[in-house]
């Protein structure tokens, strides 16, 4: 658990990079810290390990306030993911990768098992990867890489300075699905920085909205879509708000309200999905495609039904501008 | 293709025929005798440069690396620029006067003349050791402590591995520099192979000329090419750069 | 203080007149690497296998020693009775200006944008006219800093042509080391260092004015 408490970060008189941050970050959750360049992001982030300093307030860290807290060693119980990835060109991905357990004093046999479980974790081969060096891997590869290194000596606690900003788009999407898998198993307890709004909407159990250093919002993103607080977070999301809070909803979550319609065996060749696929990938499966309807298959990948733009029109009206009741209407 | 590829081995065999066809010249006109007839005196001069280079080269790497680390360390920072223009402008004074400027402050000798190359070595190690640590990724060094590496960790185990061909390539220039500069230190009275140039050159005397003139050159270019094997080997494999000649 | 105001009253015109007489001899050596340097870095471009073998042979060239060097000369070119003097001093300051120059000309050429190559291509571009109007003005930069560096170089080197009688300022500290006079020494040095910070200077003013107008590095 991370608690900002009233906390304020000032460079020099004139600059207010934070101002009166005050939420708190739960165990086992994801928090994204979501706003324009500029807004204090970094600078926030980089107050909970003690690469800045706090001006004022305080921030504390699983029941214990990060001043009392030696740096380097609150450091080594923290990872630390940045955009361009960090990786050390001179060491190899193993040796990079096993950096933080080699600081702590791990033997060889402890390192070799965790090194071999985290590249199982990113489906990477630790034989083959191990010996390589960063720059013989791909910016994909190479991110994951960041990724694992921060998690090497298990910290329950993460920051993520936008992680996966550099990457394609199609590479950061699995990168990102990947990403929340590996959380599943894990539950670390995240603060992730990001611009990017489908991305805070996907990753986040709460997103923090930002502007100017300080809190325009502090809400799940479903919360946020549907009751922006003020012009200011209404506007951020933009008129297509409804369409993006898709992302938040699965064909299971349809189904449970309106059903799926019957699966016709005489179609053929209908692409098939998966019943925990979000609604917005869907959608744009359904009208990237001639036909206009897809298979819906569950976990033992039996067909259980089939999916229509026509459905999902149906539960965005009912379920979501339903709900986004008298607040600002896109 | 094949024309290009012609041109290419026509140039490097033009080149190793002028070679070839300079000591043929050289030997046939007996221009390497002294050599032989006075081996005892080469051997001494040889030895007074190698020393000398050797010495000076040694010192200038104790201090200089040093100090190129320090001077990049947050609280010296500041004063960073100012001493690399130091080195700069240090850089423009010849190797000569700074050499013949000892002379009034230790006289002539064995020590002066290391101590002046000393000083001259110093600039170029000086220099790329500060160039090679601040051309770092700042995001690297930002990871490193983020991770939670204490400073003599991220000094030794990045810092320094990642800076390591640019270091290694100050040493190579001032050590092959060094080789050159020694061979005036007969202007300070210290010996060196420079002795029998000096005497060629005063005498019109080719022998002297070519005896000396020559081992000299092979020594500047035997350095240069252990010290790039050197390079090779101890630079880790995934921070090597890319640069050729 | 008062000594120095004597020294530079009777040697002042004589300093002068070195140091001129050093920038031209640095000039001309500087102006010939150029045509040849120049040509030949655009040339290796196209041709890999030259590439290697002069610019390795231009490497070595710059580890020799330059009083080595000019030990080797004086026997060559006393065969055409011009052993001590202009031309040896000449011919090294030029050998030795052919690395920077050629390298950098190689490598800026080689890492100019092969998009913006291939664009000027595409326009129809004959390779003359890509090489005048794309790619040298995109190297300039790179290749005017090789030439920086054979310049402050060679103004060093000139100091030790005075040794096998090429004058210029070397002659100042020559005569100061045989005569034991650091007078001479230090106005010697301090001369050879200013011309060296000049040259520099203005050869930065030219690649900035250049530069300006074809690209913003
Ligand atoms: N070291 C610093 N000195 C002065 N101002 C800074 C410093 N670091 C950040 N800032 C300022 O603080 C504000 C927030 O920066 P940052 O946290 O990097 O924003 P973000 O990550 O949201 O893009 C910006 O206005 C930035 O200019
Ligand atoms: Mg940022």
């Amino acid at each position: 658990m991370i608690s900002f408490n009233h906390v304020t970060k000032s460079f020099g008189e004139k600059i207010t990079a934070i101002d009166d941050v005050d939420f708190t970050v739960e165990e086992g959750k994801i928090v994204v810290l979501l706003g324009p360049s500029g807004c204090g992001k970094t600078t926030l982030l980089r107050m909970v390990n003690q690469l800045e300093s706090i001006t004022k307030g305080e921030i504390v860290i699983n029941g214990e306030n990060s001043k009392d807290l030696d740096p380097i060693e609150l450091r080594r119980k923290i990872g630390y993911v940045i955009q361009s990835n960090g990786l050390f060109p001179n060491m190899t991905i193993e040796e990079n990768v096993m950096l933080v357990p080699d600081l702590l004093g791990w033997n060889k046999k402890k390192k070799r098992e965790r090194f071999e479980y985290l590249m199982k974790l990113i489906g990477l081969d630790p034989k083959d990867y191990g010996k390589r060096y960063p720059h013989e891997l791909s910016g994909g590869q190479q991110q994951r890489i960041g990724v694992v290194r921060a998690l090497a000596a298990d910290p329950p606690v993460m920051l993520m300075d936008e992680p996966f900003g550099a990457l394609d788009p199609i590479i950061r999407d699995k990168i990102q699905e990947e990403f929340l898998q590996i959380q599943r198993e894990v539950k670390k307890t995240i603060l992730f920085v990001s611009h990017d709004i489908d991305e805070a909407i996907k990753m986040a159990d709460k997103i923090v909205l930002l502007r100017d250093g300080k809190i325009m919002q502090f809400d799940t993103p479903s919360e946020m879509l549907a009751h922006p607080k003020n012009e200011f977070v209404s506007q951020f999301f933009g008129k297509d708000r409804a369409i993006k809070s898709l992302s938040l909803h699965t064909v299971e979550n349809l189904r449970e309200v309106i059903g799926l319609g019957p699966v016709d065996e005489s179609i053929q060749d209908t692409k098939t999905i998966h019943i925990h696929q979000d609604l917005r990938n869907t959608l744009s499966m359904l009208l990237n495609q001639e036909a206009d309807q897809v298979i819906v298959k569950d976990e033992q990948d039996e067909n259980i039904g089939t999916i229509t733009i026509d459905l999902v029109q149906k539960y965005l009206h009912f379920e979501i501008k339903g709900k986004m009741s008298a607040s600002q209407e896109g | 293709m094949k024309r290009k590829k012609l041109i290419g081995s026509i140039v490097r065999y033009a080149l190793y025929a002028a070679v070839a066809a300079f000591f043929i010249w050289a030997i046939s006109n007996s221009y390497f005798d002294y050599i032989f007839s006075q081996s005892e005196t080469f051997l001494v001069l040889l030895r007074q440069h190698v020393v000398l280079v050797l010495v000076s080269s040694l010192l200038a790497i104790l201090i200089a690396v040093p100090a190129g680390i320090l001077i990049t360390r947050p609280k010296f920072k500041k004063a960073e620029w100012i001493f690399s223009n130091i080195a700069n402008l240090g850089q423009t004074i010849p190797s000569l006067a700074v050499l013949a400027l000892m002379i009034s402050v230790l006289g002539i000798g064995f020590r002066t003349a290391v101590f002046a190359l000393f000083i001259y070595s110093i600039l170029p190690i000086f220099r790329n050791t500060v160039a090679g640590i601040d051309s770092i990724d700042k995001n690297m060094i930002d990871a490193a402590k983020g991770m939670g590496m204490k400073p003599h960790q991220i000094l030794f185990r990045i810092e320094l591995p990642n800076s390591a061909y640019s270091i290694l390539a100050g040493i190579r220039t001032a050590v092959v520099l060094n080789i050159g500069t020694a061979a005036l230190a007969y202007v300070v009275g210290a010996g060196g192979l420079g002795v029998w140039i000096f005497t060629g050159i005063n005498l019109f005397d080719n022998g002297f000329l070519i005896s000396g003139a020559i081992p000299v050159t092979l020594l500047a270019i035997l350095a240069d090419y252990i010290l790039r094997k050197v390079e090779y080997i101890v630079v880790p494999k995934g921070s090597r750069r890319i640069e050729k000649a | 203080m008062e000594k120095w105001a004597r020294f530079l009253e009777v040697n002042s015109s004589r300093i002068l007149e070195l140091t001129i007489d050093h920038a031209i001899l640095v000039s001309l050596a500087i102006f010939v690497a150029l045509l040849i340097g120049i040509p030949l870095g655009i040339y290796l471009t196209t041709n890999q296998y030259l590439a290697d073998t002069v610019l390795q042979i231009a490497s070595i060239t710059l580890t020799i020693p330059s009083i080595a060097l000019f030990g080797v000369m004086i026997p060559i070119f006393s065969l055409i009775n011009q052993g001590i003097g202009f031309v040896p001093a000449f011919v090294a300051l030029v050998l030795y200006s052919q690395l920077p120059i050629i390298r950098n000309t190689y490598t800026g050429i080689k890492n100019v944008n092969p998009e913006m190559r291939d664009a000027a291509i595409g326009m129809g571009m004959k390779t003359r006219q890509r090489l005048l109007r794309v790619e040298i003005p995109n190297a300039l930069p790179v290749i005017m800093a090789g030439v920086r560096t054979a310049v402050v170089m060679n103004i060093g080197i000139a100091v030790i042509a005075a040794y096998i009688g090429a004058g210029g300022l070397g002659v100042l500290i020559t005569q100061g080391i045989s005569r034991n006079d650091n007078y001479l020494i230090i106005s010697g040095s301090i001369a050879v260092a200013i011309l060296a910070i000049i040259a520099d200077a203005i050869l930065l003013l030219i690649q900035k004015r250049f530069t300006k107008k074809a690209i913003a590095e």
